[in-house]
């Protein structure tokens, strides 16, 4: 093909392929689509999840009934905690900015398997659907809370079978994002792109991979088990019949806690990337931010137990998982202390990404702090299945994932959209969600302390204050949220066009025009220096 | 809840809070100093008064000392989690041993002596044993003021205990999800003197309260109470999980049995049988498989006084 210098390759956005309108999206395999499509998908399960964790605080303003039953409430939080963990955070850095910008940083032009990435996409949408709607056709409404522990799950909706059916199918999503990643990686990195000379978020991408293609398939026998327990009755979980419930805690366990790291690492390597940016500094300690992101995969498959403290472990187990819990805190310590050392002496351009960055390093702390506190054994005799644990998940979850997950919009807004957005409405969502962050999940702290326990719908007067401003809380977030979400969409219409660099990054998908072309780069580049090199 | 008088509720109080504020204290410690750092930061080096990064990749003496620091602090912490956490299970040989029995959504506890009661009385200073024991799904007895829970798991045999040191009255929580009326799964400990703990342990008569009592079928009530009936059924009429017991003496109501419906009148041998099979006969609109049977559980002169307590509910 003879390419001309005055007419432009067409940005993806603009590109006209095969098909038209909505099928342009929904059957194309270019990576940047899919992360679009990733992203909607998202969004709008966040979207649901919010609403119903808005109700349910509504519902938690004074003892007694408010807005709705009990039996409303269970299936309130199961499905918020269905739809917040599966369909919205799991995914959400990997499949969104992974998909969009891994290619692209490491200087290739899609991702190894463009229609296995593809597949992914309807795969995870399918599982979400099945896990939700397996919770509508059973005998009863959804209430199992979303670890679905036996044997309760299995007395009252006899719908677990979809329920973990749907969860695999989401696994099978992740495996094949993982792999397509992990290939990506080895095999497409732009010549001289050594190792060594890979961006933060790739690498974080490459450990995350690892974790979905090792942890998922503990799922598929977890399914398989079940199935053999319901059709042929042979006890593995089920008291009944003979079998430990507590086995399968372990499975579940083995699974969902790596599944943590699969939503946290990204996260982190998000907010290095956007900490050096600002700084204008190249990050401090590229390689122990690197073997820390390892670290923390590594050791994370060894510490499901601590879920089970309270459960009847042997004092052996529990030994072990405590002391692991405390070894994988000193990996993410390392990261914060870098990445403040990453600040100084930097030259620090405030933009709203950098305010995410640093509301990130502080609920993420406080999430990790009260971590370990949970994993003392003797605190956490008190503190398991209080609200105590619901601020810590949602402290680390959601505002380390959730943070990460708004400062990486801002961040790359510019090159997904080729627009600016409005940066003073950017930051005044930022500051209403922040305050009400930590309105709405600091009092939570101090009801667990006191011995409010999670799932309640119903509580003793003590715990009525606490409640009360929690929330009010849930609104100012709420508020905050969307201002951002309607600012990001209005932008879109904005006249300022973004330039291919609008921050001085220095990693490769600055050096493309923004919105990147199709094919991202003309010319694939040479990669001679280090990843932010500042100098 | 909290001490006034210097004593603590529990004797896992202390080993508790040990551990919490010595990990709190640090975490605070660190939380305000790495915050404060960081905001010094962005304040010196914001790039209107520091237009140009000075660059520095790293420092090797650096990252050793933040590796070794977290790892000492955190090994400190484990150990005092460790060390808080193993007098939990070295119960007592002199401990007291009272049985809790869990169910969809009532606790129970059962003496030695054979003696049944709702709230798990106790004498102060006396180390309690408790077994414990689910007869359907995982639930979790759980006491914040003294700051200890322990799961119930059906199929599985296993204890928890305490020192209460301090008398009075403290709650007691269900802590494991169990369904709908997880939340009202809750019950009291009451700590009250040796002296008057014997007392009341001695009054075999299982029904204390309701002996002194003079309406007709107080005694059925209390059965009731002891063995959690209340946590599905209510007296006045309101549907909770299962039918009310409002009217229901003499009722002709419609039954799915075998799969076929039919209708029946609820005489005492109905009575008896649901108590007995509760799966045998479901009402109709209600869910099965909720009502666990109390066969060996409650006896046929106590199913006659529940039966006279059903009695007396209905409205002339
Ligand atoms: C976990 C909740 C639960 C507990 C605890 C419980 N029940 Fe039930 N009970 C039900 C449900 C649900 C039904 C209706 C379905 C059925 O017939 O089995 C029912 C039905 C009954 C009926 C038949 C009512 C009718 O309208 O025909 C009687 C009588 C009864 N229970 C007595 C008791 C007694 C006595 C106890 C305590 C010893 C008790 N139940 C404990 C849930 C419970
Ligand atoms: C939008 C703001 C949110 C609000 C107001 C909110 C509120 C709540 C509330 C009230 C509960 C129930 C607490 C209980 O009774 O035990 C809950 C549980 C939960 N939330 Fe959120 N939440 C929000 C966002 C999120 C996000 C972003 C996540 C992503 C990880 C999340 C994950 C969960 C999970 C996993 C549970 C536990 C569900 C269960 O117990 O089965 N939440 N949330
Ligand atoms: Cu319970
Ligand atoms: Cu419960």
């Amino acid at each position: 093909m003879i390419y001309q210098k005055d007419t432009a390759e067409p940005s993806y956005l603009d590109y006209k392929g095969k098909y038209k309108g909505i099928f342009s999206w929904i059957f194309s395999t270019d990576h940047k689509r899919i992360a679009l499509l990733y992203m909607f998908s998202i969004l709008t399960f966040f979207a649901i999840g919010a609403t119903l964790g808005l109700l349910m605080k509504f519902e938690l303003i004074a003892p007694g009934r408010t807005i709705m039953s009990a039996q409303a409430y269970n299936a309130f939080f199961t499905l918020h905690g269905i739809i917040m963990i599966f369909a919205v955070v799991i995914p959400g850095l990997p499949a969104v900015f992974g998909n969009f910008l891994l290619p692209i940083m490491i200087g290739a032009k899609d991702v190894a398997f463009p229609r296995i990435n593809l597949l992914s996409w309807y795969l995870y949408v399918t599982g979400v659907s099945l896990v939700v709607i397996s919770q509508f056709t059973g005998q009863g409404p959804p209430d199992t809370g979303w670890t679905f522990y036996a044997p309760y799950s299995f007395r009252t909706a006899g719908n677990m079978l979809p329920a973990v059916f749907g969860a695999f199918v989401l696994g099978f999503s992740s495996i094949l994002t993982g792999l397509n990643f992990l290939v990506t990686i080895h095999r497409m990195r732009a010549p001289g792109m050594t190792w060594l000379k890979m961006p933060l978020f790739p690498w974080t991408l490459y450990a995350t991979g690892w974790v979905q293609l090792l942890a998922t398939p503990i799922i598929g026998i977890t399914l398989l088990m079940i199935v053999a327990e319901r059709t042929l009755h042979i006890g593995f979980f089920d008291p009944t019949l003979g079998g430990d419930p507590l086995l399968y805690q372990h499975l579940f366990w083995t699974y969902s806690h790596p599944a943590v790291y699969i939503m946290i690492l990204p996260a982190m390597g998000a907010i290095s990337e956007i900490i050096t940016t600002y700084s204008h500094k190249a990050i401090f300690g590229y390689k122990f931010m690197i073997a820390s992101v390892l670290a923390i995969a590594f050791v994370g498959y060894f510490i499901w137990g601590h879920h089970m403290f309270t459960s009847g472990m042997s004092g052996t187990a529990l030994y072990t998982f405590s002391l692991l819990t405390f070894i994988v805190a000193v990996p993410s310590a390392i990261k914060v202390f870098n990445w403040i050392a990453t600040m100084h002496q930097g030259s620090i351009d405030l933009q709203t990404p950098f305010y995410w960055a640093m509301a990130f390093l502080f609920v993420f702390m406080i999430g990790g702090f009260s971590g370990l506190i949970l994993g003392s054994l003797a605190a956490n005799v008190h503190l398991h299945n209080t609200h105590f644990v619901v601020a810590h998940f949602h402290f680390i979850v959601f505002g380390g994932t959730g943070f990460a997950f708004f400062g990486a919009m801002h961040y790359w807004y510019p090159k997904i959209t080729g627009r600016m957005y409005d940066t003073r409405w950017a930051n005044i969502g930022l500051v209403l969600f922040f305050i009400g962050f930590i309105t709405l999940y600091g009092p939570m702290f101090y009801l667990g302390f006191k011995g409010m326990p999670r799932r309640y719908y119903d509580y003793d007067e003590v715990f009525h204050a606490g409640n009360i401003v929690s929330t009010m809380g849930s609104w100012v977030l709420y508020s905050g949220l969307v201002i951002i979400v309607i600012n990001l969409f209005a932008s879109l219409k904005s006249k300022i066009k973004a330039p291919s660099d609008p921050w001085g990054g220095k990693t490769l998908e600055w050096t493309i025009p923004s919105p990147p072309p199709v094919e991202n780069f003309e010319e694939i580049p040479t990669v001679t220096k280090g990843p932010y090199n500042y100098s | 809840m909290y001490s006034t008088t210097g004593i603590d509720a529990s004797n896992f109080v202390s080993t508790f809070n040990t551990s919490f504020y010595f990990i709190a204290g640090i975490s605070l410690f660190l939380l305000t100093g790495l915050t404060i750092t960081m905001l010094y930061f962005v304040f010196k080096y914001n790039k209107k008064k520091h237009k140009v990064a000075i660059q520095n990749e790293g420092n090797l003496l650096l990252e050793i000392t933040w590796t070794a620091i977290p790892v000492i602090l955190a090994l400190m912490m484990f150990y005092y989690g460790w060390e808080g956490w193993k007098p939990l299970g070295k119960v007592p040989a002199n401990a007291m041993t009272v049985t809790t029995t869990a169910r969809m959504w009532s606790f129970s506890f059962r003496y030695e002596n054979g003696k049944e009661s709702a709230d798990l009385v106790v004498p102060v200073n006396t180390p309690v044993k408790i077994n414990l024991v689910s007869l359907d799904v995982i639930h979790s007895l759980f006491i914040p003021a003294y700051r200890i829970k322990s799961d119930i798991v059906p199929g599985r045999e296993k204890v928890m205990w305490f020192l209460p040191e301090r008398e009075g009255d403290y709650d007691l929580y269900c802590a494991e999800y169990c369904g709908l009326r997880h939340s009202y799964m809750k019950s009291m400990v009451k700590v009250i003197s040796k002296e008057k703990f014997a007392a009341w342990l001695g009054d075999t008569t299982t029904l204390a309260v309701a002996t002194t009592g003079t309406t007709p079928g107080e005694e059925g009530l209390s059965i009731m109470r002891i063995q959690g009936c209340l946590a599905c059924h209510s007296s006045d009429g309101t549907k909770i999980v299962g039918p009310t017991y409002l009217n229901l003496f003499g009722k002709q109501e419609v039954v799915t049995r075998n799969g076929t419906d039919v209708t029946i009148t609820v005489d005492s041998a109905y009575i008896k049988r649901s108590i007995f099979e509760p799966n045998a006969d479901i009402v109709k609109g209600y869910p099965k498989g909720l009502m666990q049977s109390y066969k060996g559980k409650i006896s046929d002169a106590d199913i006659t006084k529940i039966i006279e307590y059903l009695k007396s509910l209905n409205e002339k």
